[in-house]
C-alpha cells in the first residue's frame, strides 16, 4: 500500500479549519482511506438558508415565519440547556453525546431562525440575541432546568418523540424551505429518540436508585407535555394551507411510541395535571429569563462583536 | 476515552491478558471498548480508538458520537478491550525483527523460470 494517502489524511486534519471540500475531492480516487478521514457531506446548511433568504429566493409568509420562530426557539433554548451538560455528564462519552444533540438542535434553530428572519430582514443572531423574553415563542418544556441526569433524559425523551412526529410531517410541507429543514432534522431527531429511549430503559431497569430517579423525572417533566400538542389559530391556518400539521394530530403517534418504551421500561405514564402553557404567546416560566441573560449577555454588552 | 495509541491490555504470548484496569471499580466505572470504523469505500474496519460504555449497545452509540462525527464511516464494530490480547511492546525484538533480512520470503527474491507466462 502506498504511503501517500496517509500523508493526505494528515494534511486534511491539520488544515481542518481551511477548505473542508478538499476531503471530498481527495477521497474520490484513493483507496488508502483512514478511519478518521473527514468529509462535509452535502446536507442543507443554515448558511444555505440565510443565503437564499438574502437573495430573495426563499421568503416565508407571515404565518410560516411565526411558526418557524416557535420551532426555532424550542430548539435554541433546548440547545442552550443541553450545552450546560458539557463537562458535567456521568462520563466524557455522555458529555459528547449530549453535546452532539445540543449541536443538532442548534443547527435546526439556526436554519429555522434564519428563515423566520426572512420576513423582516433580521438575521439569526438578531433573533437569538436581541429579542426580549416575551418575544420568544418556545414552549415551557424546553426551558425546564436540567435537574439530574434522569430529568434531562426525560425531557429529551419527550422532546425527541415530539420533534420526530412533527418534522416527519413537516417534511412534506407546501413550504419548500420548511420541508427541507424538516427533512434534514428528522434524521437527527430519530437518533435523539434512540439515545433517550436507551437511557430510559437503563435507568428505569437499572438500580433501585436509578429507577426511583427516572420515575421522579417523568413526574417533573410530564406536566409540560400537553402544551406541545395544543392547536391555535396559527396552526389552524397553516394546516389548512398544507404548510404544517396541527399539533394535536401528532399526539396519537407520540402516545403510542412513547408508550411502547415506557411499557418496556415498566413505567407508567404519569398522571399529572398539565401546565397552562402560554409559551407560544410569549408567556414563559421563571426560567427563560435566566437562560436569555446568560445567552445574550455578550451580544448585548458588545453590540456587533465578532471573533 | 483514552488516547488512540495507548494499549489497553498487553500480555506476553501465552500469558493471560491483564484485566486489572478494565474491571469495574466499585461497580461505578464503565468498561473500555475498542472501536473499529469502516469508511464508505468498501475497505476493512480500521481501529479508530477506544471509549467507555456500560454495555455493547451504548458502546456502539458512543462510538457513533465520538468517531463518526465528520462522516468517517458507514459501519462500526465495538469490542470489549479485555477481549483483545496484544503483543508486548518490550518483546519487539524477538517478535518483529526476525523477518528482517529474510528476503527469500518475498516473491521478488526469486527469478522467473523460463517459459512461465502471466507473471
Amino acid at each position: 500500500m502506498s504511503t501517500t494517502p496517509e500523508t493526505d489524511t494528515h494534511s486534511e486534519e491539520t488544515t481542518g479549519h481551511g477548505d473542508i471540500s478538499v476531503g471530498v475531492a481527495g477521497a474520490a480516487g484513493d483507496s488508502g482511506a483512514s478511519a478518521t478521514r473527514i468529509t462535509p457531506g452535502n446536507a442543507l446548511r443554515p448558511e444555505d438558508i440565510a443565503l437564499a433568504v438574502s437573495r430573495g429566493t426563499a421568503k416565508p409568509s407571515e404565518d410560516v415565519a411565526e411558526f418557524a420562530l416557535r420551532l426555532g426557539d424550542d430548539a435554541l433554548i433546548l440547545a442552550q440547556r443541553l450545552g450546560h451538560w458539557i463537562s458535567r455528564a456521568p462520563e466524557l462519552e455522555e458529555d459528547v453525546a449530549l453535546g452532539n444533540i445540543a449541536l443538532d438542535e442548534l443547527g435546526h434553530a439556526r436554519s429555522l431562525l434564519s428563515y423566520a428572519g426572512g420576513l423582516d430582514g433580521r438575521s439569526e443572531d438578531d433573533l437569538a440575541y436581541l429579542r426580549r423574553e416575551h418575544e420568544f415563542r418556545s414552549a415551557a418544556l424546553f426551558e425546564q432546568p436540567n435537574g439530574d441526569f434522569a430529568v434531562t433524559i426525560a425531557r429529551q425523551f419527550v422532546v425527541s418523540y415530539y420533534q420526530f412526529e412533527l418534522y416527519r410531517r413537516l417534511a412534506s410541507s407546501t413550504d419548500s424551505t420548511l420541508a427541507g429543514i424538516a427533512a434534514k432534522a428528522v434524521k437527527e431527531v430519530d437518533y435523539h429518540r434512540d439515545h433517550s429511549s436507551q437511557w430510559v430503559l437503563r435507568l428505569a431497569l437499572g438500580t433501585d436508585e436509578s429507577r426511583k430517579r427516572m420515575i421522579h423525572a417523568f413526574k417533573v417533566i410530564w406536566p409540560y407535555v400537553d402544551e406541545l400538542f395544543r392547536d391555535d389559530e396559527l396552526t389552524g391556518r397553516l394546516s389548512e394551507a398544507g404548510a404544517a400539521p396541527q399539533p394535536s394530530s401528532l399526539r396519537e403517534d407520540f402516545d403510542r411510541l412513547t408508550g411502547e418504551v415506557l411499557a418496556e421500561a415498566e413505567l407508567e405514564v404519569p398522571n399529572v395535571q398539565p401546565t397552562p402553557g402560554g409559551g407560544r404567546r410569549g408567556l414563559h416560566s421563571e426560567h427563560l429569563g435566566y437562560i436569555l441573560a446568560e445567552m445574550q449577555v455578550l451580544a448585548r454588552e458588545y453590540p456587533g462583536a465578532s471573533w | 476515552m483514552i488516547p488512540n495509541d495507548s494499549p489497553t491490555s498487553q500480555a506476553r504470548p501465552g500469558t493471560p491478558v491483564a484485566v486489572a484496569p478494565i474491571e469495574p471499580q466499585a461497580g461505578n466505572v464503565w468498561p473500555i471498548w475498542e472501536v473499529f470504523v469502516r469508511s464508505s469505500r468498501g475497505l476493512s474496519h480500521v481501529h479508530a480508538g477506544s471509549l467507555h460504555a456500560p454495555d455493547a449497545a451504548m458502546a456502539l452509540r458512543n462510538a457513533r458520537d465520538l468517531y463518526t462525527r465528520r462522516n468517517e464511516g458507514v459501519s462500526i464494530w465495538v469490542v470489549p478491550a479485555e477481549a483483545i490480547a496484544s503483543s508486548d511492546p518490550d518483546a519487539k525484538g524477538s517478535f518483529f525483527e526476525s523477518p528482517q533480512g529474510k528476503d527469500y520470503r518475498h516473491a521478488t527474491y526469486y527469478t522467473k523460470s523460463e517459459g512461465v507466462k502471466h507473471l
